[in-house]
């Protein structure tokens, strides 16, 4: 690294350290919102794909069930991605 | 019960391995029995014990914690004092490996007599998140979070935040929450400021849990390992003086925080002494 690098990475903020940073930060409330949500959650989105493979064919992944609060309120958030026809 | 007063219940725990978790409770046990508490340091990392080591008293067990729980031994005779401290008393891990050798109900009779004969319990938590630092965090009244500033120490130092606040005696009973407070260990500011290494602040930040101290990276630990001495015993070094700082703030004193930027070697000391 030479002299010049070294001012260009203060500058820009390029450093790893801020990269860890940044990664952990976003890693850290992902994990941290995961906590908070109720176990029944993933039981949750088994039974809603089964339910609708019933009707239409779809994967695991295509829906998205996800658990807000918003002070007193609790929003349950479903997200159900259907294939083309 | 009648009207004992209780000693405080400490757990030094990081999640992540190698962190510096032995060293921490050493160190800090050791600190406050150099400030006049009756200190016991509990060993709860079973089947890998260490701390014996640590503290210099390796060949002195004779029975250990399971041997506490099983009814094989009395406390009293399990209990090492410590040599050069007299109000100082390590408890060693078993050897065992069996796995199931800790169970709730006995652990709680071992730690709660202790609480009641002892000011501090510091219970050395051993990594991960198995049966042995979950029992070594179950009773705590406040927890040392030991933390590298590193990318997985820190995610897994969260990682055990959350099991404090809802998997502890304390959250389970909806009593007044463990106290945790952040001790980053391995420092290394001239790291921080080529921007290599994560910044104290960037830790606080992201765990937003009070700082208890800074330990800077340093060849005293080793050192210190290496003779059984806890680091905080060696006064003229970085670390052991960072450790006596964090003693005193976990004591409620307010010391600023020292060894956070790069220690500049003045004349005397580049031409005489070098080398640490």
């Amino acid at each position: 690294m030479n002299i010049f690098d070294f001012f260009r990475q203060r500058k820009t903020q390029n450093t790893t350290a801020s990269v860890a940073k940044e990664r952990l930060s976003i890693i850290v409330a992902h994990e941290r919102g995961q906590r908070s949500q109720p176990d029944y959650l993933p039981a949750l989105q088994k039974e809603l794909v089964e339910v609708i493979r019933k009707y239409v064919n779809i994967d695991q992944d295509q829906v998205h069930v996800a658990l807000d609060n918003q002070g007193t309120c609790s929003i349950l958030e479903l997200n159900i991605t259907l294939p083309d026809r | 019960m009648g009207f004992y007063t209780l000693g405080k219940i400490l757990v030094v725990t990081s999640g992540k391995g190698g962190v510096g978790k032995t060293t921490t409770s050493a160190a800090i046990g050791t600190g406050l029995a150099l400030r006049g508490y009756r200190t016991v340091i509990v060993d709860f990392d079973v089947g890998l014990r260490n701390l014996d080591l640590i503290m210099g008293c390796e060949r002195r067990v004779v029975y250990d914690f399971v041997n506490v729980i099983n009814g094989e031994a009395s406390l009293t005779q399990a209990l090492i004092k410590d040599k050069r401290l007299e109000k100082l008393y390590v408890l060693a891990a078993s050897q065992t490996r069996d796995k199931d050798a800790l169970n709730k109900e006995g652990v709680e009779k071992v730690i709660m007599q202790l609480a009641k004969d002892f000011d501090y319990v510091v219970c050395d938590s051993p990594a991960g998140i198995e049966k042995g630092a979950f029992y070594a965090m179950y009773f705590a009244d406040e927890a040392i979070i030991v933390t590298n500033p590193e990318v997985s120490s820190v995610r897994d130092s969260d990682r055990m935040l959350g099991l404090l606040a809802s998997k502890s005696k304390r959250a389970e009973e909806g009593r007044e929450p463990i106290k945790e407070c952040l001790l980053l260990t391995r420092y290394n500011p001239e790291r921080v400021l080529k921007g290599e290494m994560l910044g104290v602040q960037d830790v606080e930040e992201i765990l937003s849990i009070k700082l208890l101290g800074v330990i800077p990276e340093s060849q005293a630990v080793l050192k210190a390992s290496n003779t059984g001495q806890p680091v905080i015993l060696d006064e003229e070094s970085d670390a052991g003086q960072a450790y006596g700082d964090a003693v005193d703030r976990l004591l409620g004193k307010e010391v600023p925080h020292r060894f956070l930027e790069i220690q500049k070697k003045g004349l005397m000391k580049r031409l005489f002494g070098g080398r640490e």
